[in-house]
């Protein structure tokens, strides 16, 4: 399934988009996150304080407890700025 | 509630290209109706921010698309308009650029004071865009404010 970081978070992981494969028992994004952290000091930094970060399953806004699965793209990013 | 509109002309293009807002009303100008409302938000170089060099507009690709498509939507079905034109530049801007344009054309007069609001209001808090600004004391990825969040409050507590 494919990761994508955005702005800050994605300047913390290092990379803007990583290829993994669903872990055993995730079936949330919540259940992802501490997989995802444990890749780097800089995944820990991005994902430290889940209350800064917004997620996207297959581009809709959703929320941690939002269930996934194999195949699905997992976006996390901060609360947008635009406009 | 007004009538799903089923002859309305939206466009929303995310691009790096600036836009010419006078240009844009006579576009929206050809549908021929009573009423046009827009918006055009603009770089700040003022006060509170003397120091800013520049700010770059960094989007989620695909997702922004859909994202203020479906606020175009619900404005279309909220309010009885005929067309709709979103424009939002990525990349990087120097103060007094332009950043985005919202422009509605309606019979009605509320309806495109209203309609424009809305969308701006939803597009702020919900199209996947993050700004990080270069000053001369260095760069920094712009924080979200509460204020947003309360300006699309009332859009869904209203009677």
């Amino acid at each position: 399934m494919n990761i994508l970081y955005f702005a800050w978070m994605r300047e913390h992981t290092g990379c803007a988009a990583e290829e993994i494969d669903l872990p055993d028992g995730v079936s949330t994004v919540a259940d992802l996150v501490p997989h995802l952290a444990s890749r780097s000091d800089g995944h820990a930094t991005a994902l430290r304080n889940l209350k800064t970060v917004r997620v996207a399953v297959n581009r809709t806004h959703s929320a941690l407890d939002t269930s996934i699965k194999q195949g699905d793209e997992i976006a996390f990013f901060p609360p947008v700025t635009g406009g | 509630m007004a009538e799903p509109a089923n002859s309305v002309t939206t466009d929303v293009s995310i691009r790096t290209a600036d836009f010419d807002a006078g240009a844009e009303i006579d576009r929206l100008r050809l549908v021929g109706v009573g009423a046009i409302t827009t918006f055009s938000g603009i770089v700040r170089n003022n006060a509170q921010n003397p120091d800013l060099v520049a700010m770059t507009l960094e989007h989620f690709p695909g997702m922004t698309e859909q994202e203020i498509q479906n606020i175009v939507e619900q404005a279309c079905s909220r309010w009885p308009l005929t067309a709709v034109k979103v424009i939002h530049r990525i990349g990087r801007l120097l103060p007094q650029e332009n950043i985005v344009f919202v422009g509605v054309a309606s019979s009605h007069r509320q309806a495109a004071f209203d309609s424009a609001a809305f969308i701006m209001d939803y597009l702020k808090t919900r199209a996947p865009f993050w700004k990080k600004e270069e000053t001369s004391a260095g760069t920094y990825w712009v924080g979200a404010r509460e204020i947003d969040d309360m300006a699309l409050h009332k859009w869904t507590h209203s009677s």
